[in-house]
């Protein structure tokens, strides 16, 4: 008998299945493994734990963080503790989701193609593109991808990011830069936005050109003037855009963008310490043969039935191999259908609300707390305060107070030391920013 | 069946949202949206239905056997899916401080403890979302090292005829060119071929041991030292690990950079096309290299170093995907050592199989397998003209879902089987009773094989439609039509 629950043959079904094999013992099995490259002993790995005993080293583990339900949070900078309805819970743990491999056989994963259309739908209705592809892996990965879909378009090397772009995305974009061939010039923010003049002229030769609404200060950038100013170097604008605020702002796709990415986190994903989540990717659809990842298509069956399949295969790396427009198979699909059920149960209406409550708490932290703002620019969920003292320091104090104030921007922006970015979502009331406020005077002595 | 659009009437909805006594402070026009998204307007009740009406329409391992070949469909613990969400973890900021992150910090460094012994390689990231993204970190690190030496004019990666499509689509990406290797009679990679094709040009190889084929690589050794010899790295594709773990280690076998597959060696369920988690493990003397940040211990403190000036950069947001280091952690606890075992049953499971089903379809490859094994309908083709996507869609009717099909390449008409450990006896007999009783079929009753599923929501779907003429979102503007986004 196995000591582990998760294997199931018997001594017996062994015994018959060696004989089936026409095999006397397991190790004849194993002798196409040459011996110098054998490995003789046991694992040096933790001993196996029954499910009572690991679930209870688990709880230890769990019990060692300051998650947000212990710890009042005002973090964001790309992650944000919006509410995850309760369907989403429900539907993803259903196991014929949960459990299933990518769609390659479509009439046994009709369930999940059709989901995935009804995402690509969702997606493009916020965004306002023509062709959403079924999720990348984070918001970070897909500026990147953006930037292969420009070069292979453009011709051009040139990638333009606005600094107030999301640090990480701007390093996973320099990571991958050199592979592609391209190169990456910064253009630096004028006050907590990005003054459109300048981005036209760094845009000038460019393939790319990135921009994010709202950016990674919480400020609205005058995103039309960018698409425009990318528009008229004939450089391709990309937004990288948060779903939360697209009941309120306006969709890239209105104002020029040639494609619209990002981290779709806010909207039906828990933060999990930073994944898995769904990165998104739409764009117009000239772009649809370039496009990276899976892309789910509508057809029919051979009566005529409507019914959905993984399209344009022949862009995919199992097909295409080394001339595919990516080497993409698994993605976050599971973590999309997530933000699907999380749309569908807002609707429209819930959507407008829901960027609404974050604007008002918004607002009223801003005249709530007792910093200046450091950046005299409207804000959407996060607002950026001067702290006299370091905001490092800010950060240590107040979580001894059992509030997390925010995220210290200069960990990323070098001369941004003493700005406090505060992020404020939907489930941040009005009494937890006075509590806020109570906790920054006291440790600022402000 | 509708899709959730067309179901939408105006002025439902479900969920509330909290609205505070607050004034909304007004945004600037030139940035308000025009007009709203149409998300559907649906009730709470009918989206319930709609998604169990979907997950009625989907199969999955919890519906039954799954034996898809390199995509290793075993069973998901429920135990993991639990602890999973747990709030300590689940509502855990990424930016939390290293201070309020020990927990989490601590499993990670563990995860990357038995990655590490099972791979034989020291250092380790957890920092890619998947194969394909460790992948392309590989060849990343192989470009930064060989740059860190001087050696600029390394640009080539040998890759099998036999290797996942990823492979050479990374090469692609990463910027190498690529080169081709050919496979023996037995399956091995032609050490001759490989002779002539490596050179100072030569930065890598890129391979899966089990190959493709299901068929452990008997040359492994002689074509490490091929590599070598000439200053050049190898790639371990870990996509097969689940044949060898506790049995051979590829550091052992002298790979220098491997990616492990979380979503298929170790229990992440794959959710319809993931999540997935693709953590690279490497030489220590490629060490300082690995993407920023990695994970350091002092003492009994865990902390993310971000000070890595030789690193190729970040890969992935953050830490990388966290809840599948949750889920694969829980998956190694329950088994400690074992883990040698998991790998020795999904091996035998594979060898049953392949014994029982040898005698109705082609075998190209005449040996013991590992994991998992490829057969051919070659046979069928010719006799009845059965292919294989016949036999892959006849399958479903018994309520099997099918292998991978027509992979990989170098095999006409390929069946490519892998049944994991964690299926009964009973199970593997029923599947091989279906696979035989589509045998006969194919010669009493070919017709019926062309027409199959015969059982299934839908009938055989038109994928070339879907290719040649893309309907890719729901079209508003025609109700119950579509929009039709044309190719330029």
């Amino acid at each position: 008998m196995s000591t582990v629950g998760y294997l199931s043959l018997t001594d017996a079904d062994r015994e018959a299945m060696l004989e089936a094999i026409g095999i006397a013992s397991l190790e004849e099995l194993f002798e196409q493994i040459p011996s110098g490259v054998r490995f003789d002993r046991a694992l040096d790995v933790p001993e196996a734990l029954p499910e009572s005993a690991l679930v209870r080293r688990f709880e230890e583990l769990a019990a060692r963080n300051a998650d947000t339900t212990r710890e009042l949070s005002f973090l964001g900078m790309g992650i944000y503790d919006h509410y995850v309805p309760a369907i989403v819970d429900t539907f993803l743990s259903r196991g014929e989701f949960l459990t299933a491999y990518t769609p390659y056989q479509p009439e046994m994963s009709q369930g999940v193609l059709q989901a995935i259309f009804e995402y690509q739908t969702a997606i493009c209705e916020l965004t306002g593109m023509d062709v959403s592809n079924a999720s990348g892996y984070d918001g970070m990965t897909v500026a990147a991808d953006a930037c292969f879909i420009a070069k292979a378009h453009t011709g051009r090397t040139k990638i333009v990011l606005a600094e107030t772009l999301h640090p990480m995305a701007r390093q996973v974009v320099k990571t991958y830069a050199p592979g592609f061939g391209m190169e990456v010039v910064e253009v630096s923010h004028d006050g907590g936005t990005i003054d459109p003049g300048r981005f036209a002229e760094a845009s000038q030769d460019a393939a790319i050109a990135l921009f994010q609404q709202p950016n990674a200060f919480g400020c609205l950038e005058a995103a039309p003037e960018l698409a425009a100013a990318a528009n008229a170097a004939s450089a391709l604008p990309v937004a990288h855009a948060d779903l939360a605020s697209l009941g309120l702002l306006e969709a890239p796709g209105e104002y020029g963008c040639a494609m619209a990415i990002g981290e779709g986190q806010s909207i039906g994903n828990y933060q999990s310490y930073g994944g898995p989540h769904y990165g998104f990717l739409a764009a117009r659809k000239e772009f649809i043969r370039r496009m990276p990842g899976r892309i789910v298509g509508e057809t029919t069956d051979i009566e005529g039935k409507r019914g959905f399949v993984l399209a344009l295969q022949t862009r995919e790396q199992h097909i295409r191999r080394e001339k595919a427009t990516s080497n993409m198979t698994t993605n976050q699909t599971l973590l999309a259908l997530g933000g699907l059920m999380t749309l569908c149960w807002l609707g429209p209406e819930g959507l407008r609300e829901l960027g609404e409550s974050c604007l008002a708490v918004a607002g009223y932290a801003k005249e709530r707390v007792g910093l200046p703002l450091a950046f005299d620019r409207p804000a959407f969920k996060e607002v950026a305060f001067r702290t006299p003292i370091p905001a490092r320091e800010v950060v240590s104090r107040a979580r001894e107070h059992g509030v997390h104030p925010g995220y210290p921007l200069g960990r990323d922006y070098p001369g941004l030391d003493d700005v406090l970015l505060v992020a404020l979502t939907e489930k941040r009331t009005p009494a937890d920013v006075d509590r806020l406020a109570e906790v920054l005077a006291e440790v600022t002595g402000a | 069946m509708e899709l959730i659009f067309e179901k939408s009437r105006p002025g439902r909805r479900a969920g509330r949202v909290p609205a505070y006594d607050l004034p909304v402070p007004e945004l600037p026009p030139e940035l308000r949206r025009g007009s709203p998204p149409r998300l559907p307007e649906v009730p709470e009740n009918e989206i319930v239905r709609h998604f169990t009406a979907l997950a009625d329409r989907n199969f999955g391992i919890d519906t039954g056997f799954y034996p898809l070949g390199s995509c290793t469909m075993k069973h998901n613990p429920r135990v993991n899916e639990r602890v999973v969400a747990l709030p300590g973890f689940r509502d855990l900021h990424p930016l939390q401080e290293d201070e309020g992150a020990q927990g989490a910090l601590e499993l990670m460094w563990e995860l990357q403890q038995i990655l590490a012994e099972v791979a034989g390689l020291p250092a380790v990231t957890l920092q890619p979302a998947a194969g394909s993204q460790g992948e392309l970190t590989g060849l990343m690190l192989m470009r930064a090292a060989f740059a860190d030496r001087g050696e600029h004019e390394r640009n080539v990666i040998i890759t099998a005829d036999t290797a996942h499509g990823t492979n050479p689509a990374s090469v692609t990406m990463a910027g190498f060119e690529l080169a081709k290797v050919a496979t023996t009679d037995r399956g091995n990679l032609d050490l001759e071929d490989l002779r002539a094709k490596v050179d100072d040009r030569t930065a890598g190889l890129m391979l899966t041991n089990p190959s493709t084929l299901g068929l452990f690589d008997e040359g492994i050794e002689e074509v490490a030292e091929i590599f070598h010899e000439r200053g050049a790295l190898l790639y371990y594709d870990g996509a097969n690990l689940n044949a060898v773990v506790g049995r051979s280690r590829p550091g052992d076998m002298g790979f220098d950079i491997v990616h492990y597959n979380l979503h298929k060696t170790f229990s992440q369920p794959h959710g319809g096309g993931g999540p997935g988690g693709g953590p690279v493990a490497v030489r220590a003397e490629l060490e300082p290299f690995l993407p920023s940040p990695t994970l350091v211990r002092d003492g009994d403190v865990y902390r993310l170093d971000h000070e890595r000036p030789k690193s190729i950069g970040r890969v992935r947001g953050f830490a990388g995907p966290f809840g599948v280091f949750v889920r694969s952690y829980a998956f190694m606890r329950a088994y400690g050592p074992a883990l040698k075992e998991m790998s020795e049953v999904a091996v035998l499971n594979a060898n049953y199989l392949l014994a029982r089903l040898r005698d109705v379809y082609d075998l190209p490859f005449d040996r013991h397998c590992m994991h998992e094994f490829v057969l051919s309908a070659r046979t069928l083709k010719r006799e009845h003209g059965v292919t294989a996507l016949d036999v892959a869609k006849r399958l479903m009717d018994h309520g099997i879902h099918p292998p991978t099909i027509y992979f990989p390449l170098v095999v006409a008409e390929a069946l490519m089987i892998e049944p994991t450990e964690t299926e009964t006896k009973e199970r593997l007999d029923e599947f091989v009773e279906a696979m035989r009783a589509i045998a006969d079929e194919a010669a009493t009753n070919p017709e019926r094989l062309k027409d199959a599923p015969l059982t299934r929501p839908v009938r055989r779907l038109d994928e070339v439609k879907a290719t040649k003429q893309p309907v890719v979102r729901y079209s508003f503007e025609r109700a119950g039509a579509v929009d039709r986004v044309e190719a330029p």
